[in-house]
Parts: C-alpha cells; sequence; structure tokens
C-alpha cells in the first residue's frame, strides 16, 4: 500500500486530470486541490463530467492523463472506510430485497450482511440517528421515498467516520425542504467531525451556500475558488449557456434592480 | 413408493435432485437479481455443445460440457467485461457458436443421436455416479466460496458501491460464472437443456415475492429447490411422467401461488 505522503495536506490533489471513454474526453485537464475540511462542490451542466471525476476519486476511473491523490495517495490505495460514498440514487435498483439496516452495515465489512448481530444493528441505528432516520431502520429499501432512501445512504456513508465524504447528486429526486435538510445534515456532519466534503450538485444555491469551494465543469474546468468567485455569472454562462436571472437570484439580488 | 426408494438409480436421483435443487437455486437468486436469465437458457444451451462433443469423443457427456460450459461463461464475462458489446450480445453470440458447434459434432457421429435428446429434456433417472461426483464437487467449491456470498450480494446490489470499498467485483464475477456454469450443467442432466434455467430462476423468483431480505431470498430459494426437486421427483415416479418437467411444473405452481398470494 502506498503510504501518505505527510507533506500533502490536501484532502484531495488533482492535477492535469483527463479521463477519456474511447476518444471522448469525459473530463479534460481538470486541475484542483481541496483543503482538508473543506466543503468543494462540483457543478456544472448535464455530461459535464461530474461524476466521471468523482468516479476518478474514488478509484473506480483510471486517468489517461493526469494524477489524482486522495487522503495523501491514489485513490485505490485510500483504506477502505477513509472515504464514504453516496451515489446517485437514481441508480437504485428498487427490486433488490433489503432493509435500511443491510445497506447501512454494508458498508461497514464491505460486504452485504448475511445477518444482523446485535451490537452491528445498535451501530447502524446510531448512525440511521444522526441523520434524522433511525425510524427508517427495518423499513424495506424499495419502500423508501428519494429523501428517505438518501438518508439511508447518507447513515450508510458515515458509519465509518470517514474523512472524506463523496456525494453524487445528493438532492436528486428529494424535494425542496428535504434537500435543504440534507445540506444541513452536511454541515452538521463536517462540523462534528472536520471531514472534508466534495459534492457533485446541480443545484447553485446550495453550493453557492454550503460550499467552502466550487469547481464549475464543463469537460474542461471553467472555474474553481470560493463560491463568489467560481459562480460568477461569466463562469456560469461559459458552462451553462444561458443563465437568464439565475444567477442574480443566486447571489440574493432583486433580478430587477 | 418406499419400495422405489432402495433402488439404486432412484437412490442416485435423488442425491442429484436435492444437490442441484441447492446448487442451482443458491446461484439462482444472483441470476434473478442481476438480471441474468438470459445467461442462465445461454450456459443451458452451451452445454449442448459440450455434451454433444462428449458423444462424438465416446467419453461421459458430462465431463467435457463442464469444461465446455465454463470455457463460455468466462468467455462471455470476458467479452462483457471490456464493454465493446453488452451482456446480451456476448451471451446471445457465444450459445450460439456452442450450439452450431454442438449440431456439427453430432452430424459427425456414426451412430444415432437419441442419447443426445435425452439431454434436451433431462433424464435424472439416468443419473451416473460420476454425474453425482460432478454435483458433490460443484457442493463443496460452493461450500468453500461461501465467504463470497456477502460480495457477490454486495456486487449485485451495486456494482460502484461494491468497487469504491475495494470489492474485486470482476475476479469475484469470473468464480460467480464458474461456479454457476457447473450448476447448469448438473441441471441439465436433471432438467435438460430447455428446461435448465427455469431451475436458476423460478425458485429464486417465487423466493423474491415471499421475502423482504437477500439472505431470506437466498434460503427460501434454496428450499424450493430442494423441495420441488424431491417433491417432482417422487411425482413423477408415481405418476409415470417425465420427471424434468415435474420439478419445473412444480417450481411454476408454487411461482404462482406465490405471485396470487402476495398480491405483487
Amino acid at each position: 500500500m502506498t503510504a501518505p505522503d505527510a507533506a500533502d495536506a490536501d484532502a484531495i490533489a488533482v492535477d492535469a486530470l483527463t479521463v477519456r471513454y474511447r476518444d471522448h474526453a469525459a473530463v479534460q485537464d481538470v486541475s484542483f486541490r481541496a483543503a482538508s475540511a473543506s466543503f468543494i462542490a462540483i457543478v456544472g451542466p448535464n455530461g459535464s463530467g461530474k461524476t466521471t471525476l468523482l468516479k476518478a476519486l474514488l478509484g473506480l476511473e483510471t486517468p489517461d492523463a493526469g494524477t489524482v491523490r486522495v487522503l495523501g495517495r491514489p485513490p485505490d490505495a485510500v483504506p477502505a472506510g477513509q472515504i464514504g460514498y453516496v451515489p446517485q440514487i437514481k441508480t437504485f435498483e428498487r427490486s433488490f430485497p433489503a432493509v435500511a439496516v443491510e445497506l447501512v452495515l454494508s458498508a461497514l465489512h464491505q460486504r452485504w450482511p448475511f445477518r444482523v448481530k446485535e451490537d452491528e444493528r445498535t451501530q447502524a441505528v446510531q448512525a440511521l440517528d444522526h441523520v434524522g432516520a433511525h425510524h427508517l431502520a427495518d423499513r424495506a429499501l424499495g419502500e423508501l421515498s428519494g429523501g428517505e432512501l438518501q438518508r439511508v445512504y447518507l447513515a450508510r456513508s458515515i458509519i465509518r467516520q470517514p474523512r472524506l465524504l463523496l456525494l453524487d447528486e445528493p438532492a436528486t429526486g428529494v424535494d425542496r425542504a428535504g434537500a435543504h435538510d440534507l445540506y444541513d445534515l452536511l454541515d452538521a456532519y463536517q462540523a462534528r467531525t472536520g471531514a472534508t466534503v466534495l459534492m457533485v450538485t446541480h443545484d447553485w444555491n446550495a453550493a453557492y451556500h454550503h460550499a467552502s469551494h466550487v469547481l464549475v465543469l464543463d469537460r474542461t474546468q471553467i472555474s474553481y475558488g470560493p463560491p463568489d468567485a467560481a459562480l460568477s455569472e461569466a463562469n456560469l454562462r461559459q458552462a451553462f449557456g444561458h443563465v437568464g436571472h439565475a444567477h442574480a437570484m443566486l447571489i440574493g439580488r432583486n433580478p430587477d434592480d | 413408493m418406499i419400495d422405489a426408494l432402495s433402488l439404486p438409480f432412484m437412490q442416485r436421483a435423488l442425491v442429484a435432485g436435492v444437490l442441484v435443487g441447492l446448487l442451482a437455486s443458491y446461484y439462482g437468486v444472483f441470476v434473478v437479481q442481476r438480471r441474468l436469465s438470459f445467461l442462465g437458457i445461454g450456459l443451458s444451451h452451451a452445454a449442448f455443445g459440450g455434451v454433444a462433443l462428449g458423444l462424438l469423443l465416446q467419453v461421459n457427456p458430462m465431463w467435457v460440457a463442464v469444461p465446455f460450459t465454463v470455457a463460455v461463461a468466462l468467455g462471455i464475462n470476458w467479452i462483457t467485461v471490456r464493454g465493446n458489446v453488452t451482456g446480451d450480445t456476448a451471451i446471445g453470440v457465444l450459445f450460439a457458436v456452442a450450439v452450431a458447434l454442438g449440431i456439427v459434432f453430432l452430424s459427425l457421429r456414426q451412430t444415432y443421436t437419441a442419447d443426445a435428446f435425452a439431454y434436451l429434456f433431462g433424464s435424472i433417472l439416468a443419473v451416473r455416479p460420476a454425474d453425482v461426483w460432478v454435483m458433490g464437487a460443484v457442493a463443496l467449491a460452493s461450500l468453500g466460496t461461501a465467504p463470497l456470498w456477502g460480495r457477490w450480494a454486495y456486487a449485485t446490489f451495486d456494482r460502484d458501491l461494491a468497487r469504491a470499498d475495494r470489492v474485486p467485483v470482476t475476479r469475484d464475477d469470473y468464480v460467480l460464472v464458474t461456479l454457476l456454469a457447473i450448476t447448469v450443467v448438473a441441471a441439465v442432466k436433471v432438467v435438460g437443456i430447455i428446461l435448465a434455467a427455469a431451475f436458476l430462476v423460478i425458485p429464486a423468483a417465487t423466493a423474491r415475492l415471499l421475502v423482504r431480505t437477500f439472505s431470506a431470498m437466498t434460503g427460501v430459494a434454496m428450499g424450493i429447490g430442494v423441495l420441488t426437486a424431491v417433491g417432482g421427483l417422487l411425482a413423477s415416479y408415481g405418476l409415470d411422467v417425465p420427471s424434468g418437467a415435474t420439478i419445473i411444473l412444480g417450481q411454476a405452481l408454487l411461482f404462482f401461488i406465490a405471485l396470487i398470494g402476495t398480491g405483487r
């Protein structure tokens, strides 16, 4: 296993990263660093490479060029449990027979539990309690709403108190109030543990109000920095095309002023 | 009926039925939850190529069908992992190749091919001691790989989630399809090429209707597999009808009862 670089205080260090699918560059020449205990949001339109970048951080995609270091190591050398991962719930297979506590425990031993031991169940329920979802412990996953499912995934991702939390569109399929709660939970987890949080999102507003740094991506890197600078109207227009009044509303200014 | 149980061929048939019932249902839960029913059909038809080669070489067809079907299964997995074509396309191509080879092998034989047709419909009462040894070996291998259940289940739930947790998903899949392929060959002996895939799918699908967790689904599917194999065998003996078809019809009956009973 590669030893962590003691001099590397950054939780994430991405340099000139390019990931290609056949001849198509999903992510091209992206570089950014995230200090420990920072909250990073990656925003960009559909197909902009956000999920590909997240998967490169998880070690699920291999760089075609450039380097990725996570917690001072190449991603595939980071011990299991130090990274918490919340995938997009739209990929969730609802026909799989499982109850919430099993999904939470899958992160504990890196396998699906055949039976749930009492002490592990207590641990899982505590993790669910941290995200206000202890009442969901014995509910079938297929019966949960998007917001409930997202909380269970969040509980799963924090059960081992990871140093880095990676979330892929955590508010997809969640109503506005649920999304608000979710971001508050992330803030609370970060305040409690000092973990680094990186979130892929479509929600500029959440990025603006919760992240310490924002990466705007459209396959190539448009901007990276504090929300005010990274989410400038020019940067958003470059990434998304027409942004209308969205930018003015984002920064809390009446678009008619 | 009690007298029948003292007959060696009936005893072998029962042992084979129990082993295949356990194994096919155990691997069947992964087949059903990964939506790989077509893989079961593909592998059972691929076994036909191996059986035909065994008949051509005048050796026990099982000894040839096992490595032949395993090779096809590994080939399907290898092509799928490469990502150039989808899994169902890989299955469609390789099982057609295996069946075509089987037809060529049979055409090269100088003798009548009635024994090949016995494999199409299965003949549990003609199970040889060597067949039982193969099934016993797969059962032992399955016991030995029981710790992989949790990793296979994890990857079945969400492949990327398992990979992110450093589960060696690709390597585990090669082990799974190898054991699945041998199980399919054993099931071919019991219920035939045409119905072998049903042995993978129906008990697992029935169990899915009845339970809320994957571990319970696995246990209940194995119970249904054994119950229907033994029950079907005894019923077929009593009614003097083909055993393979009786087993599958019994499984289908339970499936429809569960489907209607649970209202899903």
